[in-house]
This record gives structure tokens, C-alpha cells and sequence, in this order.
């Protein structure tokens, strides 16, 4: 019958062993207790006595070959012995001992490689109520699940939620603080009927039913009123405000990196989503603050240059286009102008927003990076000097000081009104926004 | 801490030696005593050679009496030496529990700053080698109660490196427990040179957003491997390894909470009192109205001692498995 040899564990906190010498051949017999094998370990170097009297068949592990203890090293045929179903012993038995250190933990036995928790059935499993309740599990009772987590409640009057009304999709329907996520995004922002959205046109021929949200190719869509307005400001805008149009590079490595760190602790603490916008937002109305003649407009009787700084933010719906305004920005944090601009945001999109919101804007901050643009070139909003866009940011190749880096960079452009501004203005303008930016990172107060 | 050009693979047992072996080379007032860490080089072969290399006076093997060894060390240590005292393993340190807790952690305080105990007490804890009743022992939530002890269990060998030698240098008693299980099992790059990391940081050990699990010693490995299975199923589960548990690491466990709302606390020590304890009072006075779920511990059970059967060993210590399923349904709690 053969026996396999495995590396003996010598000592307590021996992981593995190297075999240093083979003492026997294959085909050498071998006595029981003689000793066969060197094996060494970083604490140890022993002998290996032979568990069974027999041949040794096989060599498993070389010399100078590290294995784990437990891991076969060789194969002895033993002689004499009773073949049975049962198995030979694995390893070595005790006699090792002697040449084991006297590892204060150790029983006065070596151990058979790997007698612990591999061999040794578990209670662990199905009875471990005395393992600080690890399986008791969470209560089944209804009434307790019926009450809500305070991390639930305080995101719920957050966004104005009534958390009874939210289905549950937690242990036994409990209603999670995902649950309530979920909600708040679709009450901020009303999906397209998708059903209908996908109704085939060849069992719902063209009619009079198609809209700007789920246009019908070969119908009409109607003129929405809003969409006559954008469209009369659109042509007045490009008709009486020449264009100019210019554009600068932005590193913004160390500001994502700054709102990258900041944001999870923003959103549980303010409730509203921090991200690149207010960054660029403070910058442009700081920038603004400098060079007021892009906070103006023409008339024909001069330049009005206004004294509050209203940044309207353009917000792309389904159907519609909305340039909310957050009045006096310069006196915005960035934590207040996140804020500020995620609550009308939302109100945007939820179409909650007032006539007193859209209007009295000195000037537009344009997201368009949020769609994955890198460049654009923007009409302005009627009445004012220019209009700023950030575009995707871009991990890029940029040469610093001769080197290569890589850094994350955005694009900024600007539409100006060349009857405000020239060139000059419009790119010191412009470089300051790129310099503050620049300038932002994570030792920064939001 | 340097960033390193270099770094070496080490176990934890080398990365104790190392750390120690460059200590006793580069400062002539730093000495080691305890029992048989001279010619024996120590039951886990910590200290071999040094007695070799650095003599009698530097390296001395004491009687068996844990007092005496922490109160020389105490002495040596306001006189002007950097005593590293060793307890053979942590279930021998009761004879010393006076010395530790009654001289080292008040000498600052009790000499109104005249005197401070530079002493780094070094011991093995922990179970799960079949050591049986004097070879298991956790100890920290018998010390973790005492103002003026510091108390770090890092299991990983660069932070083993980084934490020695913090302790080496602090002015003050530090208890520098070494979990026996992950002396040889664990392995990793340690950095070279000369570094630290600063006592009483933690170390997320595995990101994640939808249950913070808070760990130290052997246990941090298991569950970072659940961790992980989890995470095979699209459920993220943030690790952190306390390193130090006294004192403790506050702004990390709280910003974790604010992000994931749930927390799970494991350790091996026996739960009642113990710095599991500590931790889940912490987080339901500051950010009880972050949390989703009920704070949940997963340790040790409340008996005696662990035992030397194996089916009794099995029952103490926490399976990966278990951690996992732990885990598991606190996520989708």
C-alpha cells in the first residue's frame, strides 16, 4: 500500500518547508522511524522519521524545493501492511518531535501537517450562537422593520420624501437608504414613458400624438410654447451679438482630485451631489469680479455693467432648455454654490422653477462637458456679454517642465459679444478662470 | 512615511526582526529582556543571534517573573535607555499587569512630566494554533481601558515595520501585540530605510461603500479575503484595519460610516467589553443618524479560555466563511 509523505508542520506558526537532503533514494528501504528526509524551515532544520516500514517509491519534492506544509514530498510503498479502505496515516507522527523546537505552545507532539480547522470538523457551522450572535440574524418582527433607519429619516427630509410611501427592497422589505435614492431620482428627474417611447410605428402609425419628448417620424411636432421662445431668442441673439468665439486648456488634476475626496462626505452632509460645477462656477464668478465687462450688456446708449453677479446655469430637459439663475453668486461658497445650484437643478427638472428664477441672469455657465463634449461653441444668452462652457474632463499626454505627465484636463470655451469685449478682455478673462482653477486642490475650503 | 525606492518580501516574524536588528545597530540605548530572547533567539526565532552580535548587556535572557521584566524595563526606561521588554506570549503578562498599568501608563503623569517610560512591550497573542489555554490569550481590552498606554496590533509586515519602530520612538509605554497565527503565514513587501507610521492611524485595507467592517490582527486577513468573495457578487464591503487600538482612529471609522451607514465589527477577543465595544459606542454617538442598520459585533465567544481540542478551537475562532455570510447579510439588511 503506499503512503504519501507530506511536509510536516515544525513548530506553530510554520507556514512551509524546504526539503535541504534526501537521506534515501527511490527504491531504498526504509524502517519505520528511520529517518528519511532533511527538511528545513526558517526555525528549524529536522530529520523527517518514516511513519511505515516500506520502499520508497517516489520523490515528489526536489531538494531545495519550498513547499507548504501539508503538501506531499514523497511516496513510500509500505510492506506488511493491511490493505484496507482506510487511509495510511499522511504524515509523520510524533517521533519528529524530537527534533522540533520546544515552541512553548507546542504539545509534546509534532503537528500532522494541517490538523487544524481543514481536518477537524466544524461546530463552527450551525450552532454558533455563542459567537456574538454572528447568525442570530436580523429581526423578522414587522413592526420593527415598519420603522425606519435614522440615516433613512435624515436622507428622506432631505429630499422632501415621504419614506412610508417608498417601496422597500431590503431584508424583508425594509426600506434601505438605496430605497430612498432611488426615490428622490425619480421624483427629481420624471423618466420619458419608456412604454410608449418604444410602441413599434408599424402598429401605431404617424398621427398628431407625436410631441418633442417622442418625436414620430413623418409627423408634425408642435411648437411647444417654450420651444417658440428658445427658438426667437436663439436667432435674436446670433442676429444682434457678433460671435467671437475662444478657448483655453485647463489642468484640473488637483481640483477632481480635491472634489473626488470631498464628495462622498458633501452628499451625506448637504445632501446634494458635489460635483466639477460650483469649482468652476466660483472660479468664473471670481474671474468675473475682475474683469466686469464680462458681467455687462449692450445697449445702444452704452455698456451697462451690473453690479450683482447672477449666474444663470443652463439646464438641458427632454423637451426643453432652462437657464436657472443663482442671484448674487459672488456671495456663494463653493460647498453654497453646490448647493445652490443642485437644489435649482432639480427644481429645473422637476419643472418647479418660478418666473424670478429664470430671469435676471448676468451671465451663463454652459456644462456641456456632462454630455462628453469637449468643445462647443455657444450662442449667447440675449442681453449678456458672453457665455462660458466646461467640457469633459480628459485624461491627457501634457508636457510640464520638459516632462511628460499625465494630467487631467478640461476644455473651457467662451461666446462672447464682441461689441462688449475684444479679444483681450475676453482671454484675461479667461486665463484668470483657467489660473484659479488651476490653482484649487484638496487643502482647499469648500 | 518615506516612500520607498526599495521594498523587500518579508514575513511577519522577519519583519519584527528586522525592525528590531536595526533598532539594537543604529542606537546604542535601545536593550531587549525578556524570557529567553538571548540564547534561545526567542521561542519564534526573533531574536537569534542578537545576543551574538550585541552582548550580554543589550540582550538579556531574565528569570521567568513578568513583573521583574517590566519593572527593570520601566527603570531602564526613565533613566535614559530604550527598553523593547518581551512578554513570551500575552497570556504570561497578568504577573506584569501591576507594572504596565499601575507605573509604565501613570510615570508621565504621576512626575508631572519630569519622567517619561520610553518602553515597548512586545508580545504574541492570539489563537487559532491550537496553543491551548496559556498560548491564545487576547489582551488588549484588559489594557485598551487604560489612559497613558498605547496599544498597536498591526499584522501586515510593512505596517509591523512602520509601527515598531513608532513605538521604538515614542516617548511614552507602548504594548506592541503580534498576532502568533500571521507570524509566518503572512507575507509582503516591506519597504526599506527607516520609516514610521504614525500610532493611532488606521488603514483601509479594501474599499468599499456598502458596509464598513472594522478589524485588527489575524481577522483583517480573513476578511479581507471575504471581503472579496463578496465583492465577486457586485457587493462592496470597505475593510479597515485598526493597526492601533489605542489610541483608536476615529476620523477614518466615521468618514467609512458616513459613506457605507453600516457597520460590522470583528475581532477575536471575546466580545463583551471588548474594543468592539469601544467602537460601536463611538459610532452611535457620532453618526447614529448616518446609520441604516444595527451596529453588529462578530467575536469571540464569552468563555474562559479557548481550547486545545479542535472541534473547541473551531468554535472560538471565526471562520472566513462566516465573516463572509456576516457580511453578506448586512448588505442586504
Amino acid at each position: 500500500m503506499a503512503t504519501t509523505i507530506t511536509m510536516p508542520q515544525l513548530g506553530e506558526t510554520v507556514t512551509e518547508g524546504t526539503v535541504a537532503q534526501w537521506l534515501k533514494k527511490p527504491g531504498d528501504s526504509i524502517e519505520k522511524y528511520e529517518a528519511f528526509v532533511e527538511v528545513s524551515t526558517d526555525k528549524v532544520n529536522a530529520e523527517v522519521p518514516s511513519p511505515v516500514t516500506g520502499i520508497l517509491r517516489e520523490i515528489i519534492c526536489k531538494e531545495g524545493e519550498t513547499v507548504a506544509t501539508g503538501a506531499p514530498i514523497a511516496i513510500i510503498d509500505e510492506i506488511g501492511a493491511v490493505p484496507s479502505g482506510a487511509s495510511a496515516p499522511a504524515a509523520p507522527q510524533a517521533e519528529s518531535a524530537s527534533h522540533a523546537p520546544s515552541d512553548a505552545p507546542s504539545p509534546a507532539g509534532a503537528k500532522i501537517a494541517s490538523v487544524t480547522s481543514a481536518t477537524v470538523p466544524s461546530v463552527g457551522n450551525g450552532r454558533t450562537s455563542m459567537n456574538g450572535g454572528a447568525r442570530h440574524g436580523f429581526t423578522n418582527d414587522p413592526d420593527v422593520l415598519r420603522r425606519f433607519s435614522p440615516a433613512v429619516r435624515k436622507l428622506a427630509r432631505v429630499h422632501d420624501l415621504d419614506v412610508s410611501s417608498v417601496r422597500g427592497t431590503g431584508h424583508n422589505g425594509r426600506v434601505t437608504i438605496d430605497d430612498v435614492l432611488a426615490a428622490a431620482t425619480i421624483v427629481q428627474a420624471p423618466q420619458p414613458d419608456i412604454a410608449r417611447a418604444v410602441v413599434p410605428t408599424t402598429v401605431a402609425p404617424p398621427s398628431g400624438t407625436s410631441t418633442y419628448g417622442s418625436p414620430i417620424p413623418g409627423t408634425l411636432v408642435p411648437l411647444s410654447p417654450a420651444r417658440k421662445i428658445i427658438a426667437k431668442r436663439m436667432v435674436e441673439s446670433l442676429a444682434n451679438a457678433p460671435h467671437a468665439w475662444t478657448m483655453v486648456e485647463v489642468d484640473v488634476t488637483n481640483v477632481w482630485a480635491w472634489r473626488g475626496a470631498a464628495k462622498t462626505r458633501f452628499q451625506n452632509d448637504k445632501g446634494y451631489a458635489l460635483t466639477l460645477l460650483p469649482f468652476f462656477m466660483y472660479a468664473v464668478v471670481q474671474a468675473l469680479k475682475l474683469h466686469p465687462l464680462l458681467n455687462a450688456k449692450f445697449t445702444d446708449d452704452g455698456i451697462v455693467v451690473h453690479c450683482e453677479i447672477n449666474i444663470g446655469i443652463a439646464v438641458g430637459l427632454d423637451s426643453n432648455l432652462m437657464v436657472p439663475v443663482i442671484r448674487d453668486a459672488d456671495s456663494l461658497s463653493i460647498g453654497g454654490l453646490a448647493v445652490a445650484a443642485g437644489k435649482i437643478i432639480a427644481r429645473a427638472r422637476a419643472g418647479k422653477l418660478g418666473p424670478d428664477e429664470l430671469g435676471g441672469g448676468t451671465f451663463t455657465v454652459n456644462n456641456t462637458g456632462a454630455n462628453g463634449s469637449v468643445l462647443s461653441k455657444p450662442i449667447i444668452n440675449g442681453g449678456q456679454a458672453g457665455i462660458v462652457t466646461m467640457e469633459a474632463v480628459v485624461k491627457r499626454p501634457v508636457v510640464i517642465n520638459d516632462a511628460i505627465a499625465i494630467r487631467s484636463m478640461m476644455n473651457v470655451c467662451l461666446s462672447l459679444d464682441h461689441r462688449v469685449i475684444d479679444g483681450t478682455i475676453a482671454n484675461a478673462f479667461l486665463g484668470d478662470v483657467k489660473k484659479r482653477l488651476e490653482a484649487m486642490g484638496p487643502s482647499g475650503d469648500l | 512615511m518615506a516612500i520607498a525606492t526599495e521594498s523587500t518580501v518579508m514575513n511577519n516574524v522577519e519583519a519584527v526582526r528586522s525592525t528590531l536588528y536595526e533598532a539594537l545597530k543604529t542606537d546604542d540605548r535601545t536593550v531587549i529582556l525578556g524570557e529567553d530572547v538571548g540564547a534561545r533567539g526567542n521561542v519564534f526565532l526573533i531574536t537569534k543571534g542578537f545576543l551574538e552580535e550585541f552582548g550580554e548587556s543589550r540582550i538579556i535572557d531574565t528569570p521567568l517573573a513578568e513583573a521583574s521584566i517590566v519593572g527593570v524595563a520601566i527603570g531602564m526606561a526613565m533613566e535614559g535607555l530604550r527598553p523593547i521588554a518581551e512578554i513570551q506570549f500575552a497570556d504570561f503578562i497578568y504577573p506584569a499587569f501591576n507594572q504596565i498599568v499601575g507605573e509604565a501608563a501613570k510615570t508621565r503623569y504621576r512626575s508631572n512630566g519630569d519622567y517619561t517610560c520610553p518602553l515597548v512591550i512586545r508580545t504574541p497573542y492570539g489563537g487559532g494554533v491550537r496553543g491551548a489555554l496559556s498560548h491564545s490569550v487576547s489582551i488588549e481590552a484588559l489594557f485598551y481601558h487604560v489612559p497613558g498606554l498605547k496599544i498597536v496590533a498591526p499584522s501586515f509586515p510593512a505596517d509591523i515595520k512602520g509601527l515598531l519602530n513608532a513605538a521604538i520612538d515614542d516617548p511614552d509605554p507602548v504594548l506592541f501585540l503580534e498576532h502568533k497565527k500571521t507570524y509566518r503565514m503572512v507575507k509582503g513587501d516591506v519597504p526599506s530605510g527607516h520609516y514610521t507610521i504614525p500610532i493611532g492611524k488606521a488603514d483601509i485595507k479594501h474599499p468599499g461603500d456598502k458596509l464598513t467592517v472594522v478589524s485588527y490582527g489575524l481577522y483583517v486577513h480573513q476578511a479581507i479575503e471575504a471581503a472579496k468573495t463578496l465583492a465577486a457578487d457586485g457587493m462592496s464591503v470597505e475593510v479597515i484595519d485598526l493597526r492601533s487600538i489605542r489610541p483608536m482612529d476615529r476620523t477614518t471609522i466615521l468618514a467609512s460610516v458616513r459613506k457605507t451607514h453600516k457597520l460590522l465589527i470583528v475581532h477575536e477577543d471575546n466580545k463583551f467589553g471588548g474594543v468592539g465595544a469601544e467602537i460601536a459606542a463611538m459610532v452611535a454617538e457620532d453618526a447614529f443618524f448616518e446609520l441604516d442598520a444595527p451596529i453588529r459585533r462578530l467575536c469571540g465567544p464569552d468563555v474562559p479560555a479557548m481550547g486545545y481540542a479542535a472541534p473547541l478551537e473551531a468554535a472560538f475562532m471565526i471562520s472566513t466563511t462566516r465573516m463572509a455570510e456576516a457580511m453578506r447579510e448586512m448588505v442586504r439588511f
